[in-house]
């Protein structure tokens, strides 16, 4: 191979590509290469069944950052986002509630339940954007680096402290709250009722190994509630065709500034020469050279096999093994041939047309984490359902629908080893559709296909360590100049020419495209390439 | 989606519009008719008949009912005396109110709140310590506003000649068709009015009997856009409108003090403690960044504007209420004017502002933004002080 690139980019997902797309823009040479046969990483949507297209992996956008969408004309590049109306959820007793986009009437549901909770949900929310204001400074830019006296790291700093300063002394302490909170408790600030704060706390447990009483997990509420949509804070939306629509506008972005993509194109490693990397090895064994290596893949993957603890230092090769992976989710996707009924609210509704949360009290979740932490799924788990087909044809038959099944616990360490997880992949599936059964009845006998995807089929087949699904947890140690490692928050890695531009730099996971974006603009402004 | 009122079912039959508005989560009728012209005369010539079940309710009983209310509001609601109605506001920590809305003592212990949003988590925050239960009567009761000229005649007709000596701001017990309501007089046009509280269960029935005396007095069923021309010209501010729910707010500068908002006299600040006194009581020392005014648009040179266009005088059809900005002559932006109707009874063109207190006095001038053919111009107005329209039958 005699090309010589400015840039390769490990991995096609929607950071990779973002990173590429930005790199090509700025007119750099850059060739983007992704192991699957298809693009987009966990952002990926596959025709599994015929007719039926799944949004295998992450499943709704939100957090997709405004900026990106606008400075890479996402939207002339096929992105469509169709926002979700509602939250609903199913209660075991036939009873349910459902939030609406129409504040009124979701008052009135709650109101059902705790008539003070209803009058103070307006408050809540005028509180998360607040705090959300203070966070889009923060994911919007590399991660300050506080260990530095760099009168330009201190200014920084001291630019986010101002950001601060505008806002009241209340709020000030409840971004402290915000940061050491359980989710649940947080939520108790505001509301007594269990049937409320359930269906919300989930937010902060979501591709972490904790439970909603958990301290710290506030934060990832927070992390759920920035998303944005047209500007309104909160909002989640479908991609059209799945959230492989978001991978694939990138990725016509990055190939209309000249980018070049290849799939089934595995690298077995990052050439490192006097420790610099200059370039990859293909599995195929083809050797490829570029001025600068940007990784998308987690820390794992890209240190440990790809570059090689010989290349590393001891200290940092003991950081990345205690960067916390342990994926705690599985996705259970299903083809049906008629739309779900609820036993509790019959009928083809609009509360069928957002996300569905079978999380029916605070004490179900705990439980549901409680499996998890001595090595089981959750016999009972918190399942975030959203069937996209509703809203968007284009992914099933007419009549027919999707079933995208969000599954927490499924620890990547269950008691048999996680490489047994294969075997338990059924019993898994079956766990997840007898407890939807128990809400829809008729569930069993509409399945025409069902995908199950343990931790273990997520590091397989995903190449995400341990089956993360954020390539490493959002807990406060792995945040902001912390992640994923301090000293190493900024793109670059103790590799000469190599960069971290995937989820686990910051601002983190999530379809936001920041990392990407962030990692490429940092590159480019070091004049390195 | 919005729900019905307890008189849905009749005030569907009458809408023939079909043009209605969301209010508080209830479908509410804006004009029967195409125009709302024939239901604000009668507001202001004979009766009007307005369903306003949406506004919340709350009932508090318990001997500590007037000491949590006198916490919470500007006011001493101790002394507040069985029978009376007062108009209050409510305000947060920091003197930034939260609603507005009226007390009325319906027994010795036993008071009801109205307001414009949701009111017992609000009060919930400081009912530790106090003797009283807090019912949410919002779903209990259906409300008529029945406003008017001849509303006094019809509702003497229905309840009792005990109506006749209803005074303003009074409330009593009374039967309508043998359905028992609460009166109160009280109102949102700035006229002789009252308001007819009925359980939800008897609300057509008592519908059905106001609006057959009613048929003689040339009573006729409103909407909100009557309504909200009759406000305006009475100079009521309209949360949500003229100012914002303090606790709803994202910004401190979208806050507003009971004195900025033209509810300073309702305040009772030499009293013991209630929630917002101490920034009230700094307030009243440095004085209100705002204040609260009237404003009326100079006619001549409104004509003269849509003259230069080659139009007649376009005066706006119903109550606007996107608020345009007003200078002083220097054309420095002095506030806005948040609300403003044509007056068809004064002939005025009139509208209510938020100003900087140097030129909130009434004989003030300063200029208003008018748009007439898709151009911006400024135009002259006249501070005058509320209410524009004031009807001695009000109080009489």
């Amino acid at each position: 191979m005699s090309t010589r690139y400015d840039a390769i980019v490990i991995g096609g997902g929607h950071n990779g590509l973002t990173a590429a797309a930005y790199l090509a823009r700025a007119g750099r040479k850059v060739l983007v290469l992704e192991r699957r046969h298809v693009l987009g990483g966990a952002a990926v949507s596959e025709e599994l069944h015929p007719g039926f297209t799944f949004s295998v992996c992450s499943y709704v956008v939100s957090l997709l950052r405004p900026h990106i969408i606008r400075e890479l004309e996402l939207a002339r590049h096929g992105l469509e986002i169709i926002p979700l109306d509602c939250s609903f959820l199913p209660l075991p007793d036939g009873d349910s509630l459902a939030r609406w986009g129409d504040p009124e009437r979701t008052r009135r549901e709650v109101a059902r339940f705790s008539r003070r909770d209803s009058e103070r949900l307006h408050e809540f929310g005028l509180a998360m954007t607040q705090l959300c204001r203070f966070a889009k400074r923060i994911i919007d830019s590399p991660a300050p680096d506080p260990a530095s006296l760099d009168p330009r790291e201190l200014m920084k700093l001291l630019r986010l402290g101002q950001a601060m300063r505008g806002d009241s002394t209340d709020l000030r302490w409840l971004n402290y709250k915000l940061l050491t909170m359980s989710a649940a408790d947080f939520l108790g600030l505001w509301f007594e009722s269990d049937v409320l704060k359930a269906p919300m706390s989930v937010s902060g447990i979501i591709g972490t190994f904790l439970g909603v009483r958990s301290p710290g997990t506030a934060y990832v509420l927070l992390h759920h509630y920035m998303g944005e949509i047209d500007g309104a804070y909160r909002a989640w939306g479908f991609s059209k065709g799945g959230t492989g629509g978001v991978s694939l506008a990138i990725a016509n972005a990055a190939l209309a500034h000249g980018a070049e993509i290849r799939e089934e194109a595995p690298v077995a490693r990052v050439l490192v020469h006097g420790g610099k990397a200059t370039g990859v090895v293909l599995e195929n064994g083809d050797e490829i050279h570029a001025g600068a290596v940007l990784s998308s893949v987690d820390p794992n993957l890209t240190f440990m096999k790809l570059v090689g603890e010989e290349h590393l230092e001891d200290e940092f090769v003991g950081n990345i093994r205690n960067y916390k992976l342990r994926g705690s989710s599985g996705k259970v996707n299903l083809a049906l041939d008629r739309l779900p009924e609820f036993a509790c609210r019959p009928g083809d509704g609009p509360h069928l047309y957002g996300d569905i949360a079978i999380a029916p009290g605070i004490d179900y979740l705990e439980r549901a984490y409680d499996d998890a932490k001595y090595g089981d799924f959750s016999s009972r788990p918190y399942i975030n359902v959203v069937v996209p087909s509703l809203v968007d044809p284009s992914v099933a038959p007419p009549g027919k629908h999707v079933m995208s099944c969000f599954v927490q616990y499924a620890p990547f360490d269950i008691k048999e080893g996680p490489q047994r997880w294969p075997e338990r992949r059924e019993a898994f599936g079956d766990a997840v559709v007898d407890t939807l059964a128990e809400y829809i009845p008729g569930l069993r006998e509409s399945i025409l296909y069902r995908q199950v995807l343990t931790p273990w089929d997520l590091q397989e087949e995903f190449g995400l360590t341990e089956g993360n699904i954020f390539q490493g947890e959002l807990s406060h140690e792995q945040l902001l100049f912390q992640r994923p490692t301090a000293g190493w928050a900024r793109y670059r890695t103790p590799v000469d020419g190599l960069w971290s531009c995937g989820s686990a730099t910051h601002p983190g996971g999530g379809i936001m495209g920041s990392p990407g974006e962030l990692a490429a603009k940092t590159l480019l402004a070091s004049r390195s390439v | 989606m919005p729900v019905p009122t307890p008189f849905h079912p009749r005030t569907s039959e009458l809408c023939h519009s079909l043009l209605w508005k969301e209010w508080s989560g209830y479908y509410a009728v804006r004009s029967f008719d195409t125009c709302h012209e024939r239901e604000y005369f009668a507001l202001r010539h004979s009766a009007g008949l307005i369903d306003v079940s949406p506004l919340f309710k709350a009932d508090l009983r318990g001997p500590g009912a007037a000491d949590l209310l006198s916490l919470v509001t500007v006011r001493n609601l101790r002394k507040l005396r069985v029978g009376r109605v007062t108009y209050l506001c409510w305000c947060d920590d920091d003197g930034k109110v939260v609603d507005d809305g009226t007390v009325t003592r319906l027994g010795d212990t036993h008071y009801r709140l109205t307001g414009n949003g949701p009111l017992c988590a609000w009060l919930d925050r400081y009912t530790d310590g106090f003797d009283v239960e807090i019912e949410d009567t919002t779903e209990a009761y259906g409300a008529l506003a029945l406003q008017g000229p001849t509303s006094r005649a019809i509702l003497v007709e229905a309840a009792g000649p005990e109506v006749e000596k209803l005074k303003f701001f009074r409330a009593m017990e009374a039967r309508i068709g043998g359905v028992p309501v609460g009166i109160t007089r009280t109102g949102y046009t700035g006229d002789l009015g009252y308001e007819v509280w009925v359980g939800r269960d008897d609300a057509l029935a008592v519908w059905d009997r106001l609006m057959e005396i009613g048929r003689r007095y040339r009573i006729q069923p409103a909407g909100l856009d009557a309504m909200d021309v009759t406000r305006v010209e009475a100079g009521f501010v309209l949360c949500g409108v003229d100012y914002f729910a303090a606790h709803h707010c994202l910004i401190d500068e979208r806050k507003s003090s009971p004195y900025e908002i033209g509810l300073g006299w309702a305040v009772n600040l030499e009293r013991e403690p209630f929630v917002g006194q101490q920034a009230l009581r700094a307030e009243v020392e440095r004085g209100p960044v705002w204040k609260f005014a009237g404003l009326e648009y100079d006619w001549d040179d409104y004509e003269a504007l849509f003259d230069s266009h080659g139009l007649p005088p376009q005066v706006p059809s119903g109550a606007w209420r996107d608020a345009v900005p007003l200078y002083d002559q220097r054309r420095r932006q002095i506030g806005q004017a948040t609300s403003g109707a044509w007056s068809p009874i004064m002939k005025k063109n009139v509208a209510l502002a938020t100003l900087r207190p140097a030129h909130a006095e009434p004989g003030s001038r300063l200029r208003i933004e008018v748009t007439v053919e898709y151009e911006r111009h400024t135009i002259g107005a006249t501070v005058l002080p509320t209410p524009f329209f004031d009807p001695p039958r009000k109080k009489a």
